[in-house]
């Protein structure tokens, strides 16, 4: 073959400089993956807080796993869009008529998604830690957190993918976003499951969310996680594989 | 003298449809080739097999001395593609696109080359507006000049007018013009006849899945009955009314 693989990361970060600026000259992006997010938790903590039998002290240290999850969440419709944009409006066969990295433009939608996650999340801690959040954990135990949130990320990320590449219309494309924002909801993110009638709580404790969040807040309150990281990992990874797959098949497909 | 392009017995289907039936023809180095045709007869579909964006069925097809098949990544080395739509992103500014694009094609110094390109095309004014904000005009000589990144030594032009005001096309043709002259070959699609016959060195023209005829425009006008002599009051076209309105204007 020829030489042009080594360009990779060099092309990938260029795509990435590229679409960080899409998201942050976007207001309605920063509102979506931050400022909804935060008031999602404040209104949780002021107003139903109050109410909501968590079992913990402080109710922000029980929510804040799930509002970092639904910010993601929240966040990966703007893949699909994004790529939507980019193969209709040509810019993907400009791209892939250059001597560039295949992937690189693919790849450069999800890496960007992991930044601004980064950034969105790292913003949402600071004003939990404002609110009275308080957290045990170590290093190790952030890194771990800090790892599971980015698989996750890139789980969605991925799914998000397939959506925006394979659209006929940008509504097609950020309908993906609707489930994804439900999967929080119907779980232990906001309240525990015992409450739930039977059915829903069967899903709600055999969803990837509940897993997730629950190692998470076992993570940052210096619990033992048992079981439930292995269960989170094999989920997170395996929806990620699966996603990327598809999504790379779909992608090479059209180029 | 070498081609820059030479394709053979070119065919492609969509499923059912046979849109390129066997097409052959060669494009000199440093001319300007345009291909005529109506909508739909193929002739983007002939401008993504020579890119590398879509594979043939069969057929030969060589760009620059590379086969496309079997060395996409030289042939795209030596190419650069204006699509129909202006391929620009609209959220970042003129500059940081063609800034984005001598990045992508590893040039050792992208800024210079964009503030050069910039000044080159006229739009250095502009070029720290977002793109979002140019006119029809301007967004497509940003569009070209994306494609000059790094000097490629042969441009495709798929329908590059299409959708510009008279002037705004004026303006266009004199960039291929003075590419031409800087010895890039230029591969040009087009449905306007004058077009054609403005730039080009060589017309061919696709119908029904084959080149029906090709050569100078010269060489087609023989093709048509011999000059009939005969005096008409030639009245001035809408163009000519309005290029000679906004003209005086500016003046």
């Amino acid at each position: 073959m020829e030489t042009i693989k080594n360009y990779f990361f060099a092309d990938m970060s260029v795509m990435l400089g590229r679409s960080m600026r899409h998201v942050l000259r976007s207001m309605d992006t920063i509102i979506t993956v931050t400022i909804m997010p935060i008031a999602m938790m404040l209104l949780f903590v002021y107003v139903l807080g109050g109410a909501i039998q968590s079992g913990t002290d402080n109710y922000v240290d029980y929510l804040l796993p799930g509002i970092l999850l639904i910010a993601i969440a929240n966040s990966v419709g703007y893949v699909s869009y994004r790529l939507f944009n980019d193969v209709q409006r040509g810019i993907f066969e400009r791209f892939n008529s250059m001597p560039i990295a295949r992937s690189a433009a693919i790849w450069g939608h999800i890496m960007t998604s992991l930044v601004s996650n980064l950034i969105s999340l790292t913003v949402i801690i600071i004003v939990a830690l404002i609110m009275g959040f308080r957290s045990p954990a170590g290093i190790l135990a952030w890194l771990a957190v800090a790892g599971i949130l980015a698989l996750f990320t890139l789980a969605l990320a991925w799914i998000a993918a397939i959506a925006g590449l394979s659209a006929k219309s940008v509504d097609g494309a950020t309908a993906i976003a609707y489930p994804i924002h439900f999967l929080p909801l119907i779980s232990s993110a906001f309240v525990p499951t015992a409450t739930m009638p039977g059915p829903v709580r069967a899903f709600a404790e055999n969803q990837p969310v509940t897993s997730i969040v629950e190692t998470i807040r076992a993570l940052l309150s210096n619990q033992p996680v048992g079981n439930e990281i292995w269960v989170a990992l094999a989920w997170c990874i395996g929806i990620m594989l699966v996603a990327y797959i598809i999504a790379m098949r779909v992608y090479k497909k059209q180029a | 003298m070498q081609n820059s392009i030479q394709v053979k017995g070119l065919q492609k289907s969509y499923k059912q449809l046979h849109v390129l039936k066997g097409v052959d023809f060669e494009v000199e180095k440093g001319s300007i080739f345009a291909l005529l045709g109506s909508n739909g007869t193929g002739k983007t579909t002939i401008v993504r097999i020579l890119s590398t964006l879509l594979k043939q069925d069969s057929g030969n097809v060589t760009v620059n001395g590379f086969d496309v098949l079997l060395k996409p990544e030289s042939v795209r080395q030596s190419i650069s593609l204006t699509g129909q739509f202006a391929a620009i992103d609209e959220v970042l500014t003129g500059r940081e696109n063609i800034t984005m694009i001598a990045r992508l094609r590893h040039l050792s110094n992208p800024r210079q080359v964009a503030a050069d390109l910039l000044e080159r095309i006229g739009l250095t004014d502009a070029a720290d507006r977002r793109a979002s904000t140019y006119s029809g005009g301007m967004r497509r000589r940003l569009d070209i000049a994306m494609s000059l990144v790094g000097n490629p030594p042969l441009i495709f032009l798929d329908e590059p007018t299409t959708g510009l005001d008279p002037e705004a096309r004026i303006e266009f043709w004199k960039i291929v013009k003075e590419l031409s002259g800087n010895g890039t070959t230029v591969f040009l699609t087009t449905q306007y006849l004058e077009e054609a016959e403005q730039l080009a060195d060589k017309i061919a023209i696709l119908h029904e899945g084959r080149i029906i005829v090709s050569g100078t425009f010269a060489e087609l006008k023989q093709l048509f009955p011999p000059t009939q002599v005969e005096y008409i009051e030639k009245q001035p076209t809408l163009e000519e009314i309005f290029l000679a309105i906004v003209g005086k204007k500016e003046k």
